[in-house]
């Protein structure tokens, strides 16, 4: 089992060997990164890649640990009780599989997305630790050992909005995907629109990498961003010289609510081209 | 093998632990490194670094410990530079008059003599400092028109893509949190003072209650519902404001924006320098619109969680004596007002702006610091960190 990137996503030398660590020693990999810059798609790829069932587990500020390894339907339990339902006899009945119960218990090795780690609450990945380290957890109500029979690859994305605890980062290996450079960035452009010309592209980058260069913005574009752009370009049938304009009236890029999602930042973005176009015109 | 790596990676304060040194051992075992300077690093870096903080010690921790590693035969060493061409280099641009001046400094191989000491020094990563050769005219070498870029010395081209350029780059060098403090940074930091507590409007079922009720009711079910968790921290800002302050004014807002945002119960007063009968809340109207210092000591309650933002730096007389304000004249000295708060609130802490280790040359410092029983810190990631730490207490 080796990642080495897909047809449909752009993997750097250092996120392939970090993947292929963590496949290897089975360890879970932490990934952070600005957002859209393709934490959630790698573990989408990676379990394509890998011909491997994906198991996803969206992580919300009320997610509990348990909540991932089962839950005990209590309350309808004690309405079929008062029903005088059969069922009720077996507590087992009323136990719900998690996800992780669900990744441990899979046919084949599964990747296991934990999204968005860092919105639960502060404790969240303390609950986790044993669960992570030995894949196997225990179930009160019926007294069983769920065991991983395959230890599943476990992806776990973080926004950084809450610091991870150190004893949860030492189970981990960790990687940093970086915003790429304009080279990485050409090709992942290839990978998703194939078709697309090139000197449209070129332009295309060209406007993306001066936003990005504009200092104070509240949200920097990032690479899911300028695809949903290039895809309404396309859909637009913008041409090249479009998007080259120096017309004094269009201070800022076509299509742009697909890039700078803030209108602060749409301000200040029209208030620096304006002054730009200014300094040209002298 | 590698234990030299793991130790000068722990001297640099990177946090890495024998689990994970065994866990790259493993790694390698393994065979995914794959003999390559560039996958062993690329490994080591996602085996060992578990925050983007520390990537960038790990960097130069890398590129001191496998120095040399990048030095295939044929592609000359680093320091090498061919005197030959910078000799002919600089004559070529020099005047007659600068030939003269290098005369002066003690004739050419003396120069060559000083440029490769420099180099070497270079190549150590001796970052900053006035020796440091293109930088602002105070070395001697930049004025004859040498451009370390543009003859690129040390640095050879065709290495370009190896991974020896990726930590060189130190492309995250603005990741690390002992010098970047931002808004968000200081909210997530703020966030470890949360305590949560059940208040309001009853939505969440009760499990515990529920049964035992319902255990109560002869088995008819009767559920009981509990309020939702809530931040239930009270905070208490003052900050210090003009004066020696303005400079730190950026990181302060900042502070208190991020705190701002975090917490539904949350209080704050200006006062200058330090801490006396008076505070306000409005700088503008410092001196009509006061609030009584004694007030804000019954108003808030004990539960109140107390953060001084101030660089502690003024003349020690301002704390010690009374009559001592620069701006009044005060009937009891600073420190008894000092005293008060930490008498009032039992969780009090004092975030200073001043960087750590010009602390222990300003007496008033000092004095402050140890009037708040040692509970100053600076007002770094870190430093706040452990001021939150210790207010959690």
């Amino acid at each position: 089992m080796k990642f080495a990137g897909t047809d449909s996503y752009v993997a750097s030398d250092d996120l392939r060997v970090a993947v292929n660590a963590a496949i290897a020693l089975q360890r879970p990999l932490l990934i952070k990164g600005e957002p859209g810059t393709g934490k959630t798609v790698l573990a989408h790829e990676v379990a394509k890649a890998l011909n491997a069932p994906l198991i996803e587990w969206h992580i919300k500020s009320t997610t509990k640990a348990q909540q991932g390894l089962y839950e005990y339907d209590a309350v309808s339990r004690l309405r079929d009780s008062q029903l005088g339902d059969e069922r009720v006899k077996n507590i087992a009945n009323y136990i719900k599989r998690g996800k992780l119960w669900e990744a441990f218990t899979s046919k084949e090795r599964p990747v296991l997305l934990i999204d968005e780690i860092d919105k639960a609450d502060i404790e969240f990945p303390n609950d986790l630790l044993l669960e992570l380290d030995r894949m196997e957890f225990y179930v009160y109500e019926t007294q069983e050992v769920v065991k991983a029979a395959q230890r599943p690859v476990v992806m776990i994305t973080s926004n950084n909005e809450k610091e991870l605890p150190d004893a949860f980062l030492r189970r981990c290996f960790f990687h940093y995907i970086r915003f790429p450079d304009r080279e990485t960035m050409t090709q992942i452009v290839d990978v998703h629109f194939p078709g697309l010309q090139r000197n449209l592209l070129r332009e295309a980058l060209n406007v993306f990498y001066d936003i990005r260069e504009v200092p104070g913005l509240k949200k920097k574009p990032s690479t899911s961003e300028l695809l949903d752009w290039l895809k309404l370009l396309m859909v637009e049938d913008m041409s090249p010289d479009q998007l080259r304009s120096k017309d004094a009236k269009q201070l800022i890029p076509p299509l742009h609510g697909a890039l700078l999602k803030n209108e602060q930042d749409v301000h200040l973005f029209e208030r620096l081209a304006f002054m730009a176009r200014r300094e040209q015109r002298q | 093998m590698f234990t030299n790596f793991f130790l000068e990676l722990r001297q640099a304060k990177v946090p890495v632990s024998i689990k994970e040194y065994l866990a790259l051992m493993e790694a390698m075992d393994k065979g995914v490194a794959d003999y390559s300077v560039d996958d062993f690093y690329f490994l080591s870096r996602s085996v060992l670094v578990k925050d983007e903080r520390n990537l960038d010690k790990f960097d130069k921790v890398f590129g001191h410990v496998f120095k040399g590693l990048e030095a295939v035969p044929g592609e000359g060493v680093a320091a090498e530079i061919p005197e030959e061409w910078l000799r002919k280099l600089a004559e070529k641009l020099l005047t007659e008059e600068e030939k003269k001046q290098i005369e002066a400094m003690g004739g050419w191989e003396k120069l060559m003599e000083t440029l490769k000491k420099r180099l070497e020094e270079q190549q150590k990563r001796h970052q900053g400092g006035s020796k440091w050769i293109g930088t602002a005219g105070t070395s001697p070498f930049g004025a004859y028109g040498f451009n370390p870029e543009g003859v690129r010395i040390g640095q050879d081209k065709n290495r370009e893509g190896r991974a020896v350029k990726v930590w060189d780059k130190r492309e995250y060098k603005n990741l690390d949190d002992t010098v970047e403090i931002g808004t968000r940074n200081i909210k997530i930091a703020l966030r470890r003072l949360r305590k949560f507590a059940r208040e309001g409007a009853e939505t969440e079922l009760d499990m515990p209650d529920t049964i035992r009720s319902t255990a109560r009711n002869a088995g008819y079910l009767d559920i009981k519902m509990v309020a939702e968790r809530r931040n239930k921290i009270k905070l208490l800002i003052l900050f210090d404001i003009g004066g020696s302050m303005d400079a730190h004014i950026r990181v302060c807002e900042e502070l208190f924006s991020a705190a701002r945002s975090e917490f539904k119960h949350l209080e704050f007063f200006y006062f200058h320098n330090c801490l006396y009968e008076k505070l306000w809340k409005d700088n503008r109207r410092r001196h009509v619109d006061t609030y009584p210092t004694a007030q804000a000591l019954h108003t808030f309650p004990s539960d109140y969680k107390v953060i001084f933002v101030g660089d502690a730096s003024m003349s020690p007389y301002e704390i010690a004596y009374p009559g001592g304000s620069v701006e009044h004249w005060n009937e009891e000295a600073g420190q008894a007002w000092i005293q008060r708060v930490t008498d009032t609130w039992r969780s009090t802490v004092w975030l200073n702006p001043v960087p750590e280790r010009h602390w222990s040359y300003t007496p008033s410092i000092q004095l402050l610091k140890q009037l708040m029983g040692d509970r100053m810190y600076p007002l770094t990631l870190g430093g706040l960190d452990s001021a939150m730490k210790e207010l959690n207490k």
